[in-house]
C-alpha cells in the first residue's frame, strides 16, 4: 500500500513524458511522426497496466468490498415492512447497521442545527432515532462507516505562505483507483483507435471541408504527431485532476484540461467551425472556472486549508466539514463561523479589556463559535457561516457545470463535435465531461443539502433538455453529443439527490458505451465519410462489427436489462439513479416528485433518440447509393478497440459478489453521506441512499424504467424500422416543437442576443471611443511633438550645438595652418631652435630657481 | 680660481666636456654634410659621456667605487654605436635615392 502513490504517480508522469518526448521530437520521429502514435499508445498502455496493477492486486488484497448495498433488498423481501412512509429508514439499517452507533447522536445534533424547521421534519427524524436504537440493540455495529480506505499525503510542497501550504499531493481511495483504471483503459482503446483513424494525417491532408480563395481545397502537412502530443497531454492531465489530492492542484488540471480540449477540438483549425468551436468551449468553461474560483476563496479564505484529506495532523476540507466528533455529519467549520459572523467577532473583541493578548482572543472567539454555530442562538437559519460553506459547495459546482456541461452552460459540448472522433470519443465522452461530474462526487462531503438541490435541479433540467434536442439532431456525433449532455444531466440530478453511488456509478459505465458508441460513429464516419444520418441507412451489411457493436451501446445506454435478472452496465446505473429519485420523491412530496419524472421520461427519450440513431444508420435501405457503395468496414486497429469497450459496456456494472464496481466505489462513500438528511434553508430531507435499494422502491422503479425505455425503444422501431408511423408526417404535425427542438431550445441564439450581441455591441462603442477620442489624444499629441521637433531642429541642433562644433573645427584648423610654418625641413633649423629653445629652458629654470630661493 | 693653476679636479672634465658639446652642436648646426652632422652627434654624445665620468668619479662622492658613471658611458657608447649604423644606412639610401648627402636638400616632408 505504501508503494501506491508512487505507481499511480508514475502512471500520471508516464503520458506527460510520451507528450515532452513527442513535442521535442515530434514530425521527426518515423516516417511523418508516425512513431509519436507508438509513443503515446505505449505510455498510456503503461499506464494502464500501472493503474490494473493499483487496482487488482495491491488494492482488492488489502480493501476486499464488502458486499454491502444489494443484499439489503433480500434482506428486506424477508422482513416484509412495506409501509412506504416509512421504507426509507428500516431496510437499510437492518443488513449493514454501519452508521448506527453514531446515529442517534447525530441525529440529535442535527436536529439542534433544524430547529426552527417544521414539525415534520423533525417528526421524522424522531422516529429515525428510534430505528436506529432498535437496530444498534440488534449488535451489528461492528462494521465501522469511518473506516473509508485512504491514502492521503504530498509529493512536494510548492509553497507554504502562512497557514496554506500548496501542494502537490495525492487523494487515492476507490474512487481514485477505478477512475484511474476507467480513464486509462478508455484512452488506451482510443489510442490504439486512433492510431487507425487519424492515418490520413500521416502524409499531407488534403481538408474537404476547407475551400481557399482560388477554389481550391486546402493542402497542409498531416499533424499525426501533434494530435498525440494532445492525447498525451490530455491523458496526463485527466490523471493527475483524478490523483490530486487539494482544490489548487484540481484547479490546476482542470485548466490544463480545459486547454487540452481546446486544443484538440481545434485540431482542423482551418475550419472556422472548427476554431470557433475551440473558443466557444474554452470561455464557456471560463464562465464555469469564475464561480469554481469564488468557491475556493471561500474555501481558503475560511478554512485556510486547500487539501482534500488529512495531511500529516492537518485537517483537510473533509474531516473540518465533517469532523469525526460529529460522527461525520455535516457540520458548519470554525473558520466559516468566524467568517461569518465577522461583526459579532467584532463586538467580542471591542468588548474585551484592553492589553488582552491575541490568544486570549482567539480563545474568547473560540468559545463563542458554538453559541453563534447554533441556530437557536443566533435567529439564523443554521446559524453564522451556513451561507458561506452554501457559497462554496455552489462555487465548486459553477466549475463543474462548466465541465460537465451542465445548463445554463451546456452549449459548448455539442460544437466540440469539431474535434476528429477519437477526441470526441475521450474529450466528450468518457472523461473532460467526466470530471465535472467526478468533482462533484469528490467534494460530496462538503456539499451542503442546499447545494445538493441546486445539483439536482441543474442536472434534471440538463437532463431533459438535452434529451429532447438529441430527438432532432440528424448529426451522428451531435445525437451522441446531447446524449453525453443528458446522460452527464443524469449523474448531477443523481448525485444531487442524494444517490452518491448511483451518480458514481453511472459515471463510469457511461465512460464505457458511450466512448464505445462515440468510436461506433467514428467508424461510421471513417466509412462513408459523412456525419449526416439522412444519407446513411443499411449500413449493417457494409460494416458489421461497427453496426453490432454500436447495438450493444445503444442497449447499454438505453439501459437494457431483463428487470431484476440480468441487463447491460446501463440498466444497474441507470436503475440505481431512478430507484434514488423516487425515494427522494417519496421523502419529499411535491416538488420532488419531479425529479423521477424528468428522469422517466428521459429514460424513455434515450432510448428512442439512441435506436433512431441506430436505425437511421444501419437499419432499412441505403438512401445514399453512392455513399453506400464505398462504404466499407474499418480496419482491425479500429474494430479491436470497439469489441474489447462492448464487452466493459456489457459487463462493468454486474453485481458479482465481492469486487463489483458499486461494491467497490462504496468503498470511498463519503464519511456521514448513508445518513437521512434535512435541509436547513428548504423545507427538504436528502435520503439515505441505502433506503433506496428496499423493494417497495426498487420494484416500480425497475419496472418504470423499463416500461419507459422499452416504449422510447418501441416508438423508435415503429418509426424508423417498421416506418408504420412516418417520421416526415410527425415532424410535419409538431413543427412549432420540431423547430424549437433543432434550434436547441434556441439557447445559441438567445446567448447570441443576451450575451455575445451586447458584448459586440460594447465592443463596437468602446473601439468607436478609441478611434475618436484616444487615437485622436495621442495622434494630436504626436503632432505636436513633431512640431516642436522641426523648430528644435533648427535652434537647438543646427544653431547650438553645430555652431560649436564647427567653430572647434574652424579654430583647429586655423592654428594648424599658421603652425605648418615651423616645420621647414631644414635639420640644421632644429638643431638651432633645440640649442636655443634648451639654453632659454635653462636659463629660466636657474633664473626661476634663484628667484625663488 | 684659475683652472690653469689649480691641480686637476672634477671642473677640469666639466671642462672638456662642455667643449666637446658645445663643438658637437655646433658641427651639428652648420654643417650640410650629413656625415658631419653624424660627427658632431658623435661630439655631442661624448661630451656628455666625460660628464657622466666626471659625476660618477670618487671626487664627488666619497663612499663610491666611482664606476656608476662609467656604466653609464659604456651604455651610450653601444648606443651611440648602434646609432651610427642606423645613421649611415638613412644617408647611403638618401644618397642612393638623391645622390647627394646635403641635408638641406631632405625637406619634402616640410610644412
Amino acid at each position: 500500500m505504501e508503494l501506491l502513490p508512487e505507481i499511480l504517480g508514475w502512471a500520471v508522469l508516464l503520458p506527460l513524458i510520451s507528450f515532452v518526448v513527442i513535442f521535442l521530437a515530434g514530425p521527426r520521429m518515423g516516417k511523418a511522426g508516425s512513431l509519436a502514435g507508438w509513443v503515446a499508445t505505449l505510455a498510456i498502455v503503461s499506464s494502464c497496466f500501472l493503474s490494473l496493477c493499483v487496482a487488482f492486486p495491491i488494492w482488492l488484497v488489502h480493501h476486499w468490498p464488502h458486499d454491502a448495498s444489494h443484499g439489503a433488498v433480500a434482506q428486506h423481501d424477508t422482513d416484509g415492512e412495506h409501509d412506504t412512509d416509512e421504507d426509507h429508514d428500516a431496510p437499510a439499517h437492518h443488513d449493514d447497521g454501519n452508521t448506527d452507533g453514531g446515529h442517534a447522536e447525530n441525529d440529535h445534533q442535527r436536529q439542534q442545527q433544524a430547529a426552527g424547521g417544521d414539525h415534520d421534519k423533525r417528526a421524522s427524524q424522531q422516529r429515525h432515532d428510534e430505528v436506529a436504537e432498535r437496530d444498534s440493540s440488534n449488535g451489528e455495529t461492528d462494521h465501522a462507516e469511518n473506516a473509508v480506505p485512504l491514502i492521503t499525503g504530498d509529493w512536494y510542497e510548492l509553497g507554504r505562505f502562512g497557514p496554506l501550504r500548496l501542494t502537490i499531493g495525492f487523494y487515492i481511495d476507490s474512487l481514485t483507483v477505478c477512475m484511474f483504471c476507467m480513464v486509462t483503459l478508455i484512452a488506451s482503446c482510443i489510442h490504439f483507435y486512433a492510431m487507425g483513424y487519424m492515418r490520413d494525417e500521416l502524409h499531407d491532408f488534403e481538408d474537404p471541408e476547407v475551400t481557399m480563395s482560388d477554389g481550391s481545397q486546402l493542402i497542409r502537412p498531416g499533424r499525426y504527431h501533434r494530435f498525440f502530443q494532445a492525447m498525451s497531454l490530455f491523458s496526463f492531465s485527466m490523471l493527475g485532476l483524478v490523483i490530486s489530492g487539494n482544490v489548487a492542484m484540481t484547479f490546476v488540471f482542470w485548466e490544463l484540461v480545459g486547454i487540452c480540449s481546446y486544443f484538440l477540438i481545434g485540431f482542423y483549425v482551418e475550419r472556422t467551425s472548427a476554431s470557433t468551436a475551440a473558443n466557444k468551449a474554452f470561455i464557456v468553461n471560463r464562465v464555469g472556472d469564475f464561480g469554481m474560483i469564488i468557491g475556493m476563496m471561500a474555501i481558503w479564505a475560511s478554512l485556510g486549508t486547500f487539501a482534500f484529506g488529512d495531511i500529516d495532523g492537518q485537517s483537510g476540507i473533509f474531516s473540518l466539514v465533517r469532523p469525526e466528533s460529529s460522527q461525520h455529519a455535516l457540520v458548519v467549520p470554525d473558520g466559516m463561523v468566524v467568517s461569518g459572523a465577522k461583526s459579532e467577532v467584532g463586538e467580542l473583541v471591542d468588548s474585551l479589556p484592553a492589553g488582552t493578548s491575541p490568544e486570549e482572543m482567539d480563545a474568547a472567539i473560540a468559545a463563542n463559535i458554538p453559541q453563534w454555530r447554533d441556530p437557536e442562538a443566533t435567529g439564523l437559519k443554521g446559524g453564522y457561516g451556513y451561507w458561506l460553506l452554501v457559497i462554496a459547495g455552489i462555487g465548486i459546482f459553477c466549475g463543474c457545470v462548466g465541465k460537465s456541461a451542465q445548463f445554463p452552460l451546456h452549449v459548448w459540448l455539442p460544437d466540440a463535435m469539431e474535434g476528429p472522433t477519437p477526441v470526441s470519443a475521450l474529450v466528450h465522452s468518457a472523461t473532460m465531461v467526466a470530471a465535472g461530474v467526478y468533482l462533484v462526487a469528490r467534494f460530496y462531503p462538503v456539499f451542503a443539502p442546499e447545494v445538493l438541490l441546486v445539483i439536482a435541479v441543474t442536472g434534471c433540467i440538463t437532463l431533459f433538455l438535452a434529451a429532447t434536442i438529441a430527438i432532432t439532431a440528424t448529426d451522428i456525433k451531435r445525437v451522441l453529443a446531447y446524449s453525453t449532455v443528458s446522460q452527464l444531466g443524469y449523474m448531477m440530478m443523481a448525485l444531487g439527490v442524494g444517490g452518491w453511488l448511483a451518480g458514481t456509478l453511472h459515471l463510469f459505465t457511461h465512460a464505457f458505451f458511450k466512448s464505445l458508441l462515440f468510436m461506433c460513429s467514428g467508424s461510421v464516419i471513417h466509412g462513408v465519410h459523412t456525419n449526416e444520418l439522412p444519407l446513411m441507412g443499411g449500413l449493417r451489411h457494409k460494416m458489421p462489427y461497427t453496426a453490432y457493436t454500436m447495438l450493444i451501446g445503444c442497449l447499454a445506454i438505453a439501459g437494457a436489462g431483463l428487470p431484476f435478472v440480468i441487463g447491460f452496465s446501463g440498466y444497474y446505473s441507470k436503475d440505481a439513479i431512478l430507484e434514488q429519485a423516487l425515494l427522494f420523491g417519496n421523502v419529499n412530496p411535491g416538488f420532488g416528485k419531479f425529479f423521477f419524472f424528468a428522469a422517466a421520461g428521459g429514460a424513455a427519450i434515450t432510448a428512442f433518440y439512441m435506436f433512431r440513431l441506430w436505425y437511421l444508420t444501419f437499419a432499412g435501405e441505403p438512401r445514399d447509393p453512392h455513399r453506400y457503395d464505398h462504404a466499407h468496414e474499418s480496419p482491425p486497429v479500429m474494430i479491436r478497440p470497439l469489441l474489447v469497450l462492448s464487452v466493459f459496456a456489457v459487463a462493468v456494472a454486474w453485481p458479482i459478489p465481492g469486487p463489483s464496481l458499486s461494491n467497490l466505489l462504496e468503498q470511498s462513500r463519503p464519511a456521514g453521506t448513508l445518513a437521512d438528511t434535512p435541509a436547513v434553508l428548504v423545507n427538504m430531507v436528502w435520503p439515505n441512499e441505502r433506503d433506496s435499494h428496499a423493494s417497495a422502491i426498487k420494484i416500480p422503479a425497475t419496472l418504470i424504467a423499463f416500461s419507459t425505455a422499452l416504449a422510447g425503444f418501441l416508438l423508435a422501431t415503429v418509426m424508423y424500422c417498421w416506418k408504420k408511423l412516418d417520421a416526415e408526417d410527425v415532424r410535419r404535425q409538431f413543427a412549432p416543437i420540431h423547430r424549437f427542438l433543432i434550434n436547441k431550445w434556441w439557447f445559441d441564439e438567445l446567448y447570441e442576443s443576451v450575451f455575445i450581441k451586447p458584448t459586440l455591441w460594447k465592443a463596437k462603442l468602446f473601439a468607436a471611443f478609441d478611434r475618436n477620442c484616444i487615437d485622436w489624444l495621442v495622434d494630436n499629441l504626436a503632432l505636436s511633438v513633431r512640431r516642436f521637433a522641426v523648430v528644435w531642429e533648427y535652434v537647438g541642433d543646427r544653431t547650438i550645438v553645430d555652431g560649436f562644433v564647427d567653430k572647434l573645427a574652424a579654430v583647429t584648423y586655423s592654428t594648424a595652418v599658421s603652425m605648418r610654418r615651423i616645420q621647414t625641413g631644414s635639420l640644421r633649423t632644429y638643431v638651432v631652435s633645440i640649442v636655443v629653445g634648451m639654453v632659454i629652458v635653462f636659463v629660466l629654470v636657474s633664473w626661476g630657481y634663484t628667484w625663488a630661493s | 680660481m684659475n683652472p690653469l693653476t689649480s691641480p686637476v679636479g672634477v671642473s677640469h672634465y666639466l671642462l672638456v666636456g662642455a667643449v666637446l658639446f658645445v663643438t658637437g652642436v655646433v658641427c651639428m648646426a652648420t654643417k650640410r654634410n650629413t656625415l658631419g652632422i653624424l660627427m658632431g652627434i658623435e661630439l655631442v654624445l661624448n661630451g656628455a659621456n666625460v660628464n657622466f665620468v666626471a659625476f660618477g668619479s670618487s671626487y664627488l662622492r666619497e663612499s663610491s667605487l666611482g664606476l656608476d658613471g662609467q656604466f653609464f658611458a659604456l651604455f651610450v657608447i653601444v648606443l651611440a654605436a648602434a646609432e651610427a649604423a642606423v645613421a649611415l644606412a638613412i644617408a647611403l639610401n638618401f644618397y642612393n635615392n638623391h645622390a647627394t648627402i646635403d641635408v638641406d636638400q631632405a625637406d619634402e616632408l616640410k610644412g
